[in-house]
């Protein structure tokens, strides 16, 4: 219950300031503009095979979901901080935090709650790019299945990310730190599996497997892979629990 | 219903309050007075279950801030030293989100944001934008706040800091209003002195940590006091200038004064501050002798000692000294015109 009044008063203050509309619109602008580009690519590529004659219908799931999952996880990286920045951040600078912490709720509802908010607006954010998915459906007929579980691993990776921008906030009085500091793990643990991809030892696997996009492909084959789904959520309690500490020793350190 | 026992509180580097001990009881409008970085704002947020303490404990309506926080948050109301308002809130979708976390049942919500901001004066500005609002209606947001829950106890850091003359007056007039009720156990801190001498019944004063001095506000004064000090001011009553020399005489010979003091004359009005011997009344005295010395007798009041002089004596250390008399120069920017204890010099 508390979690909830936590969450609405958090998506109040997204939807009235210029944060929640800024991020859509950003998302919804490059997030078009990689559909727009891999639609076209994939019905250049439709004409000249056929003229070419080749019989083999061109599988739109390759060509523009796939392809196009993986642009809005990358885009989702540099949207994510904007999201989490000003969680506590804010709340510590205007020491509004103190009214949150001496009423009778529990931290986890309160941070339940602002971590749900920034799922919500993730959510919101996401929706805009299922408009381009949907006219796919117009005028083809793409497999609707790796379609969904693209969408829950954007939605697993989009959780495990806030949660911990959400941690990071907690760390700093001021936005903009936070802000940095969590575009730059968000791009650590992007960047990764860069280095491991032709090397198969011991640190590179381990790597491999702590960088957050390398779970990805899987979902946009369609494949759900136990693997990456306790990964994601892992990382989830790993962030909301460090989140937890860190504002219980907020009252050490004060 | 507020109970602290020995209560330290250590920082990394420094002690900010250290073994303080003081008992306020139901009803009671207590000021907690001290320079700045005395330990008022520690000692506050260890009541709020903010800060846990080191060691000692603190107990509010029969709770221990450490043993079951959720009990003594619930009922607690607290404005820190900025009201924790969010500027892109109204109004009163702040003092309904309050209420919430608070744990004001949902469908008493709306009459109990109805009746604090009526308490407040703010329900005029409901719908407005807290960022919209000035500081004094801010900080009259952020006392709705703290009693939206009706709680036993209000603590207030330092709820006039930073206001202009007229809010200050306004927002003492809350409070004041707030306690007469005898709902709310009520603790304010400050470091203006005449605030509290206008709003509370007892004064616990800390300096450094240290606990100097807790009792009501008359005691502290006759405590320090002993003698009375009384104000003269005589004019001729024919226009014939008069001879300070003479009417000093003539006060010296009223029954019980110790000493008397010409003060700078103006005009062709004399001023005197006339002490007296201990225990002594000698205002009745004082007035007779001027009139039947055939003078206007202008103006006769007591003088009774300030609580910045009574801080000035408690905190004796140079240090402390030093702190109190910074506060006693900044007193009179904040002090409203005051009546009958004058501490007008």
């Amino acid at each position: 219950m508390n979690t909830i009044t936590i969450a609405r008063k958090e998506l109040n203050s997204y939807f009235r300031s210029p944060i929640a509309y800024g991020v859509i619109a950003f998302f919804a602008l490059i997030a078009g503009y990689f559909f727009y580009a891999s639609v076209v690519f994939f019905v250049r590529r439709g004409i000249e095979s056929t003229m070419m004659g080749q019989s083999m219908p061109m599988d739109v799931n390759e060509y523009v979901v796939r392809p196009l999952f993986s642009n809005i996880s990358v885009i989702a990286l540099f949207l994510i901080p904007m999201i989490t920045m000003r969680l506590f951040a804010e709340e510590k600078r205007t020491g509004t935090i103190e009214l949150l912490v001496t009423s009778p709720l529990s931290d986890l509802s309160i941070i339940m709650g602002k971590w749900l908010a920034a799922l919500v607006l993730y959510i919101v954010m996401l929706a805009v790019s299922a408009v381009s998915m949907a006219s796919l459906f117009l005028y083809g007929s793409p497999d609707w299945r790796p379609l969904l579980a693209g969408y829950l691993g954007l939605f697993l990776m989009g959780a495990a990310l806030l949660s911990i921008g959400t941690y990071i906030s907690t760390l700093t009085k001021n936005q903009i730190v936070a802000g940095v500091a969590t575009f730059a793990v968000c791009l650590m643990l992007w960047i990764l599996n860069w280095v491991t991809e032709f090397d198969t030892s011991m640190v590179y696997r381990v790597l491999g497997y702590i960088a957050i996009t390398s779970h990805l492909d899987s979902f946009g084959k369609g494949v759900l892979d136990l693997k990456d789904i306790v990964y994601y959520l892992s990382v989830i309690f790993i962030g909301l629990f460090l989140t937890a500490r860190s504002l219980e020793s907020l009252r050490w350190r004060a | 219903m507020i109970k602290v026992e020995g209560l330290t509180k250590r920082y990394a580097r420094k002690v900010a309050v250290d073994n303080i001990s003081f008992e306020v009881t139901k009803g009671q409008i207590v000021g907690f007075l001290g320079p700045n970085g005395a330990g008022k704002t520690t000692t506050m947020r260890v009541l709020t279950c903010f800060l846990p303490p080191t060691s000692g404990s603190a107990q509010v309506a029969g709770f221990d801030v450490v043993e079951q926080p959720m009990e003594v948050k619930k009922r607690i109301g607290y404005l820190p030293e900025s009201p924790p308002v969010y500027p892109e809130m109204e109004v009163h979708e702040y003092l309904e989100f309050v209420g919430r976390i608070k744990g004001v049942a949902s469908q008493d919500l709306a009459r109990r944001v109805a009746e604090v901001s009526e308490k407040c004066a703010i329900s005029d500005v409901s719908k407005t934008l807290i960022g919209k609002l000035s500081k004094g209606y801010r900080q009259r947001v952020g006392l709705a706040q703290a009693i939206i829950h009706n709680p036993d106890v209000l603590i207030l850091d330092e709820p006039t800091a930073g206001l202009d003359p007229h809010q200050i007056i306004e927002t003492r007039d809350l409070i004041k209003n707030l306690a007469a009720r005898g709902e709310h156990t009520i603790i304010l801190s400050t470091h203006i002195l005449p605030e509290v001498e206008a709003t509370c019944e007892r004064v616990i004063i800390i300096a450094r940590g240290r606990l100097v001095a807790t009792d009501t506000v008359e005691n502290l004064t006759s405590r320090l006091r002993g003698a009375e000090t009384v104000a003269v001011e005589v004019a001729p009553s024919n226009g014939a200038p008069l001879d300070a020399g003479t009417v000093q005489r003539r006060l010296e010979q009223v029954a019980g004064v110790s000493r008397v003091l010409p003060k700078e004359h103006r005009d062709d009005r004399l001023h005197f501050t006339v002490e007296s011997l201990e225990g002594r009344h000698i205002r009745p005295g004082l007035a007779k002798a001027v009139v039947e010395g055939g003078w206007h007798l202008n103006e006769l009041h007591g003088v009774g000692l300030s609580l910045e002089e009574i801080f000035l004596q408690l905190t004796a250390s140079p240090e402390d000294a030093r702190q109190a008399a910074a506060i006693a120069g900044t007193a009179p920017v904040e002090e409203k015109p005051s009546d009958s204890a004058g501490d007008q010099k």
